[in-house]
């Protein structure tokens, strides 16, 4: 049996903003090694916040109740700052979900990822270069040394995407989150990034925890897919069951709440009320 | 007579031409050379990418940018370079649904205010009293409580605010509707819920629409017909069922391709369009 490369196991936070209101309740979840899992939901189900709460960046205003978040069976929830700071940007990335605000716009693109490679790999100045000039060129950007030299205001948003890929997989890392990374773009450029992180994925037998609202990018892109709603796991499993044999009201309607090209009366149908009540009293809200 | 609603006859857009001492700012055409007809109580999607020009083609259609070239009629009047004083009496007939509710209702009134205002307005009801009663019933159809009369918009969920925006449009009992990616920030539910209710208004009252979208798929549950907008130019059209069903240009099916369905299909990430 395979460890787990990420065990996420009762992560329970609230919000101080909103008295005391709980955004994640119980939150069990587990990734292997070179695993692509999807974190589905709508707003406010706490997707995002799990994310987080991974990458230590929670808000102020969200307190952790109670859990853990064991990183190769450490904790990443009492670990030590420094420890922290070893590990984030090295062993678990980020591909941030704005390509637009998440590089410096008054640095090189070139410097932005030699830098990174320096600080956390110890690299030369060069050697770092040279890593960084084929990383572009592993993420099929087609001239990497005009990109290199390049300010981010000058690439489009799918370009600056695919440079923030490469950010995240330079290092190396055992674990990326990805956070919605392709809401920005154009479904053309939508699928050739999906295509990329799948690949860079596979090539670095990298474990990916993809957070999304869109089942469809789910379908094509993870193996496995936790779905929330309220802070609260409500089906999970691989992905081809969920789909196709999803246990939950909720996602047997949350499926079929989605339009489709392909179908003329797909997407006119809400989530039933009654399906949204049975979710409250399950979770035990209102 | 033209039995369409709107007719739109090659419409050039350009922006920025600004004359200066060095030369200016180059003009940078957006549209070149667009047709559109949309038929009474018809609902017409038009679809393409950032950069295709479908926000400037709707905002053309309603006269809310002036074209270069090209012709608009409404109703059979040539509307394409009539003075505002004449558009006026037009615009409530010409409706829009805006992108982002927030922005488009004053933040300091309350929807009560919001919604008779218009009405009182535009002279649809004779008084307070009886603009209320219109509210209401709008309100009711809508799916929203009365209790919302007294809230600001802030105070509203997003979903609650797009239909005050739908309200508000569907009370001034226009023909033409605009609605520029009104669900794209929806959860999907919320967005179903506002299809639902936008699909089920157009047929109760007759209304002809131009719903603009990225989206492909929203699109396909609303729309009877399809205009597919690139770069400016309309590179495929017809009615939903010909093509969805059976794209007869490159970029429609790599538009196509390009939709993760929620469905198990292993081969689909590295499927390539030719377009």
């Amino acid at each position: 049996m395979t460890e787990n490369l990420l065990t996420v196991a009762n992560l329970s936070a609230v919000s101080d903003r909103e008295d005391g209101v709980p955004v994640l309740r119980d939150v069990d979840l587990t990734l292997r090694p070179g695993e692509v899992r999807g974190l589905v939901g709508e707003s406010g189900a706490g997707k995002s916040t799990i994310a987080k709460a991974i990458l230590g960046i929670l808000p102020r205003t969200v307190r952790i109740t109670g859990g853990r978040i064991d990183f190769k069976g450490r904790d990443l929830l009492v670990m030590k700052p420094r420890d922290l700071r070893n590990i984030m940007g090295s062993e678990i990335a980020l591909i941030p979900q704005d390509p637009q605000t998440a590089l410096n716009p008054a640095r090189r693109i070139g410097f932005q990822l030699a830098d990174g490679l320096r600080l956390k790999r110890g690299m030369s100045a060069k050697i770092a270069e040279a890593r960084a000039l084929q990383l572009l060129a592993d993420v099929q950007i087609r001239d990497p040394d005009r990109i290199m030299k390049s300010y981010p205001h000058q690439l489009s948003g799918g370009m600056r995407q695919r440079v923030l890929i490469a950010a995240a997989f330079a290092v190396d890392p055992q674990l990326v989150v990805a956070d919605e990374p392709t809401t920005a773009l154009d479904v053309t450029v939508q699928k050739e990034i999906l295509r990329l992180i799948r690949r860079m994925q596979e090539a670095h037998g990298t474990g990916v925890l993809f957070v999304t609202h869109d089942l469809g990018i789910v379908a094509q892109i993870c193996d496995s897919v936790t779905l929330l709603y309220a802070g609260k796991v409500i089906e999970e499993g691989p992905v081809r069951d969920v789909l196709e044999t999803p246990q939950h009201n909720y996602t047997k309607a949350l499926i079929a709440a989605g339009p489709r090209y392909d179908r003329p009366d797909a997407g006119l149908e809400p989530v039933p009320e009654a399906v949204f009540r049975e979710l409250r009293q399950e979770i035990g809200i209102d | 007579m033209d039995e369409h609603l709107l007719t739109a006859t090659g419409i050039e857009v350009t922006y920025g031409k600004r004359p200066g001492l060095f030369g200016g700012k180059p003009a940078t055409p957006v549209l070149h050379g667009v047709d559109i007809r949309i038929g009474r109580g018809q609902t017409v999607g038009i679809v393409g990418e950032s950069g295709s020009g479908k926000t400037t083609l709707g905002r053309a259609l309603l006269r809310l940018v002036d074209v270069s070239a090209g012709s608009i009629a409404f109703d059979g009047k040539n509307i394409t370079h009539i003075p505002e004083a004449e558009i006026r009496p037009l615009r409530r007939r010409m409706q829009m649904i805006f992108q982002d509710p927030m922005a488009s209702l004053n933040p300091r009134h309350t929807i009560r205010r919001i919604l008779t205002g218009p009405l009182l307005l535009h002279e649809l009801a004779s008084d307070t009293a009886s603009a209320l009663e219109r509210v209401k019933t709008v309100l009711d159809r809508v799916s929203l409580p009365a209790a919302c009369l007294d809230r600001y918009p802030h105070e509203l969920s997003g979903g609650q605010r797009q239909r005050i925006g739908i309200a508000r449009a569907v009370l001034m009992q226009p023909d033409f509707v605009l609605a520029d990616e009104i669900v794209s920030g929806l959860d999907v539910s919320t967005q179903a819920q506002a299809l639902k209710l936008l699909k089920g208004l157009s047929r109760e009252l007759g209304l002809a629409m131009a719903f603009i979208s990225h989206d492909l798929s929203v699109i396909r549950a609303i729309c009877d017909y399809v205009y597919v907008l690139r770069l400016g130019r309309i590179v495929e059209e017809g009615p939903c069922e010909q093509v969805f069903g059976n794209p007869a240009a490159a970029y429609t099916r790599a538009l196509l391709d390009a939709i993760p369905l929620p469905e198990y299909d292993p081969g689909w990430l590295e499927r390539k369009s030719e377009a």
